[in-house]
């Protein structure tokens, strides 16, 4: 393995890292509003070059030795780039929609462009690993960028408490997590994922089961599944909307694609071990997450409860534990971060005449008569993430559930499903605030281009037209899945 | 006909039109909304013109590889044929009957509209069960918008009973599909309708496509979101839900339940046969003590909806077809009747049948029109209700004359409360001096009314135009259900001579065709 193969493979986190530091460097010198409008469009520039990168591996459907890099600490396999386009589709999202937020109050700095880097770098490393110690390492680069940024907002209370809550429970779970991977390491006598599962075969000892349980609560931490959901409220509620709409999207891809990898390859032959630990979140997620939301009036912690939701049906496809239900965990992924990304930049373009963020659901109602088509999108991401066909979202539900029942899990399929209809209760509550509620007017501010231009598109992405993209998700998906799970 | 794919057009034009009416103002949007419909009848005209009674089982076949998982697959066969027809010839009556009554909104209200028209043309035409589930539930969100946009003064909280319980019903029908096409390697409905599933499985998937279409249909116990959704949309809402959405859960027994699961559907029947029982008199009984009309017509659809399922469970082609005329008449029927219930209270601003009395001395016309669709719904000879209701009735008798009995009684209850409506609203005096100065139909009530009472005559008079596109189909069907047939308690006998010269004139008669 030469390391002209290595620095190929690896070239989107060596870019990353580089411009990382070369932009940090920038935004030293440059103080001005301008220089970090300057930085972010570099940023957003860096990783589109990193996505061109990126995406070939996708593409050609990478996997096998091939892939590996760095003597088999880094694999660049198709799933990989499918987390990274992902990845780095929703953190440029959550990058071009917060100038415009954060300017007004005068708090933008050209910091904000920089860690959004880090963490983008750090989340590439978690789809990428091989072993516990690549996972450890790319967790934890995305992890203190992501506390910093829930604290962005310096002079803000909520943000600074958001980023304290975050930081101390995150530690935790890191702590859980290493606790579990050196169980792990203890018992397996290897930190590489295939020698784990080449290690854990047949019936483990106690010890390697607690090793298991401890890393996949330290991951369920990381993808707020219920029981280790309750920071994602808080933290979601406080931290600034892009951030949050940052945290929404791209960490949640990155940690449930890494907890697919760690469920499939290194505990690929302890299926039955985890497997209940994934029903029991995913359910536990489908339910706490529904009912949750349902006594919210704050849109940022409904839609926390949202994506507790949803991280409930996507853990459906992992828990079905095949080829099929991996590709349709990311598919859903993909119309996940669609309609969240979409979600977040309507409640960015939630702002009252002054242009103070309006964020009470109250405060929303009657929008439907004089913000049409801000009202049109938000309902229709609703009505997605409620899985109401036909819109798109109905779609990621469908895959998640028919690779249950393709699995012969019809009842945990028949039992999520019906879950489900709870959470459409509150999506519904939404709606009718907007629609058949008596007008408050107090959203009469007016929405940046960009916000309505990325607003747009994701709405485009889950209306029905959507569902032409189905064939490119499947082969893209079904590829992405066999590069993980190899035959 | 050959390579125009007459059904996707007939689904695009409403969507497009659907856009149209939200970008522009209100005179603009009914317009919009009124030409697309009677493009859409006149290409459902055409459609019947070219549907070929005798030919192919499905015709007008379309399909486009266009999705993963499942196809663009439109088709339609005699049944589908008539409930597309029954959609698209409500639909220019329900824009017609908006025209004034709404005010607010109206581009949105127009759209929702269009859109549902699409969505119910889509369930109908679907070939592929996916294409027909989201067809099915997407029904679910202009229907929402409307009761709860346009309603009356409940209308949040019917139109999350509406929406959240047919979501229920539905959410496990779905899987039970996921099964049935992993098991049987296809998405087609018409393979599937031939696929043998294993009885024991049957009993479990005839239950998941029970819950939706039961509490589409609706059956008793489930029927409560009907009368709060009808008594809160506004006239047209209900016009729709009444005349088609509930048609949609008739359709999915005959479609999916009946022919997919035979030996499970006779499993059950006995179940259908107690719950529409049960349906049929106490929903009449409840009927005929309402103060409100719109809730007595939504609780005589329930009696009605009843009279379909135990027509569609009776396994022979009389009950099948009784099933099949009960579902269009009624869509006439009860749409006419809210259309009725409509009119005076777009002049009266109430449903309270006591504010009414004596309407036939001011309105005459009106009190004529009311009439003919009170008969019609008690089933009288002459309109469609009676051919129906009748085939219905002598199907099951066949089958259970205990449940043929106790059915019949519904028919009498419904003769009772819509004769007791018809009392109070339109003979008697006029006691109420704002009732008796209400105007008679202008122009455009004439135009909703008089093509509904038409129909309703020629259904009742001649209903061989509506049964010959169906007849193949349902042979198809009731040859499908054969062997699964329960034994009857009627044990009808026929003179032998008669039946010869019977099937004669039959043979000869198909021969003609």
């Amino acid at each position: 393995m030469d390391f002209v193969q290595s620095f190929r493979l690896t070239a989107p986190e060596v870019l990353f890292s580089l411009s990382g530091l070369v932009l940090l460097l920038a935004a030293a010198w440059s103080r001005s509003d301008a220089g970090a409008r300057v930085i972010t469009w570099l940023a957003v520039a860096v990783m589109a070059v990193a996505a061109a990168l990126v995406a070939p591996a996708l593409f050609s459907g990478a996997a096998g030795p091939g892939t590996l890099a760095f003597s088999g600490l880094f694999a660049a396999t198709a799933f990989a780039a499918f987390a990274k386009l992902l990845i780095i589709a929703a953190a440029a999202a959550s990058l071009v929609v917060a100038p415009a937020f954060f300017q007004r109050i005068g708090a933008y700095r050209p910091e904000y462009p920089v860690l959004m880097l880090f963490a983008v770098l750090g989340m590439c490393l978690m789809v990428s690993s091989t072993n516990l110690l690549t996972l450890y390492i790319g967790l934890e680069l995305n992890s203190l960028a992501a506390y910093v940024l829930a604290a962005f907002l310096r002079n803000d209370d909520r943000s600074a408490e958001a980023g304290l809550k975050y930081f101390v429970l995150g530690s935790l779970a890191s702590g859980i997590l290493l606790f579990g991977t050196s169980l792990t390491y203890g018992f397996a006598g290897t930190i590489d994922y295939a020698g784990i599962a080449a290690a854990l075969t047949g019936k483990i000892s106690t010890g390697a089961v607690f090793g298991l349980v401890f890393v996949f609560a330290g991951l369920a931490f990381k993808i707020s599944a219920v029981p280790f959901h309750m920071w994602t409220p808080d933290v979601y509620e406080g931290a600034p909307t892009p951030v949050t709409t940052f945290f929404a999207s791209a960490p949640k891809v990155a940690a449930l694609a890494l907890t697919v990898i760690v469920a499939m390859t290194a505990f690929g032959n302890q299926v039955t071990a985890w497997q209940p630990i994934v029903i029991f979140a995913a359910l536990a997620s489908i339910v706490v997450g529904a009912l949750g939301a349902i006594g919210q009036t704050n849109l940022k912690r409904l839609l926390a409860y949202s994506s507790i939701n949803n991280v409930g049906f996507l853990l459906i496809g992992l828990a079905v534990a095949t080829p099929k239900g991996v590709a349709a965990l990311l598919t859903y992924l993909a119309i996940y971060v669609a309609m969240t990304i979409g979600g977040f930049v309507a409640l960015l373009m939630f702002k009252d005449a002054n242009g103070e963020p309006v964020e009470d659901l109250r405060d929303i109602a009657g929008i439907s008569r004089h913000r049409k088509v801000l009202a049109a999108c938000f309902a229709m991401i609703m009505f997605s993430l409620a899985g109401i066909p036909p819109l798109f979202g109905f779609w990621g539900k469908f895959v998640v559930f028919q690779a249950a029942v393709d699995a012969g899990m019809v009842a945990l399929a028949a039992i999520g499903i019906a879950a489900s209809v709870i959470g459409a209760f509150y999506y519904l509550k939404v709606v009718k605030v907007m629609y058949f509620d008596e007008p408050v007017m107090k959203v009469t501010g007016k929405s940046d281009w960009m916000h309505q231009a990325l607003l747009a598109i994701c709405a485009l992405a889950i209306s029905p037209a959507g569902y032409l993209l189905t064939k490119c998700l499947d082969s893209l998906s079904t590829s992405a899945a066999a590069a993980l799970i190899a035959p | 006909m050959a390579g125009f794919p007459i059904l996707s057009v007939m689904l695009l034009v409403p969507l497009l039109a659907a856009v149209a009416c939200l970008m522009v103002e209100a005179r603009a949007a009914r317009w919009t909304a009124l030409i697309a419909t009677l493009i859409n009848l006149g290409l459902g005209i055409v459609l019947w013109a070219n549907y070929d009674v005798g030919g192919a089982q499905w015709q007008f076949v379309e399909r486009a590889a266009l999705f993963s998982g499942f196809e663009w697959k439109l088709g339609i066969d005699g049944i589908a044929l008539m409930l597309i027809m029954l959609s698209v010839f409500l639909m220019p009556i329900c824009i017609g009957a908006s025209w004034e009554a709404i005010e607010k909104r109206v581009g949105e209200y127009m759209a929702a509209f269009l859109l549902m028209e699409t969505l119910m043309i889509g369930v109908f035409a679907a070939q592929d069960i996916f294409l027909f589930y989201i067809m099915f539930e997407a029904g679910l969100i202009p229907m929402y918008l409307i009761i709860g946009i346009w309603g009356g003064a409940e209308r949040i909280y019917a139109s999350y009973k509406f929406f959240l319980y047919t979501l229920l019903g539905s959410v496990l029908m779905l899987i039970a599909m996921m099964w049935m096409v992993n098991e049987a390697g296809t998405t087609d409905v018409p393979t599937l309708m031939a696929y043998d599933f294993d009885p024991t499985v049957q009993t479990w998937l005839w239950l998941a496509f029970f819950a939706s279409f039961a509490v589409k249909m609706p059956m008793w116990p489930v029927h409560t979101w009907l009368p709060d959704a009808h008594v809160q949309a506004p006239t047209a809402g209900s016009v729709i839900l009444a005349g088609v959405l509930l048609k949609m859960g008739g359709y999915g027994f005959i479609r999916f339940s009946l022919p997919m699961f035979p030996e499970a559907s006779a499993q059950f029947a006995p179940l259908v046969f107690v719950l529409s029982m049960i349906a049929v008199v106490v929903t009449s009984l409840i009927a005929l003590v309402q103060h409100d009309m719109k809730k007595l017509i939504a609780y005589s659809s329930v009696a009605h909806m009843a009279i379909v399922t135990i027509g569609l469970f009776s396994f022979n082609p009389q009950g099948l077809e009784g099933a099949m005329i009960v579902m269009l008449s009624h869509g006439l029927v009860s749409g006419a009747l809210f259309l009725c219930v409509g009119v005076i209270y777009d002049r009266l601003h109430t449903r309270e049948i006591d504010r009414y009395g004596g309407l036939s001395i001011n309105m005459p016309y009106y009190a004529l029109f009311f009439l003919l669709f009170t008969m019609a719904s008690i089933g009288l000879p002459g309109t469609s209700g009676f051919v129906g209701e009748f085939l219905s009735l002598a199907g099951i008798y066949q089958v259970s004359t205990w449940v043929a009995l106790i059915c019949t009684t519904g028919i009498i209850l419904g003769a009772a409360y819509m004769l007791y409506l018809y009392r109070r609203v339109a003979f008697g005096d006029q006691k109420n001096a704002d009732a008796a100065a209400m105007p008679d139909l202008d122009r455009r009530e004439w135009f909703l009314l008089a093509p509904i009472a038409a129909v309703v005559l020629w259904m009742g008079v001649y209903p061989e135009s509506f049964m010959a596109p169906m007849r193949a189909d349902i042979a198809a069907l009731d040859a499908r259900l054969a062997r699964a047939k329960p034994e009857g308690d009627a044990h009808l006998t026929a003179p032998k001579p008669e039946a010869a010269t019977a099937t004669a004139e039959h043979a000869a008669h198909g021969g003609a065709h």
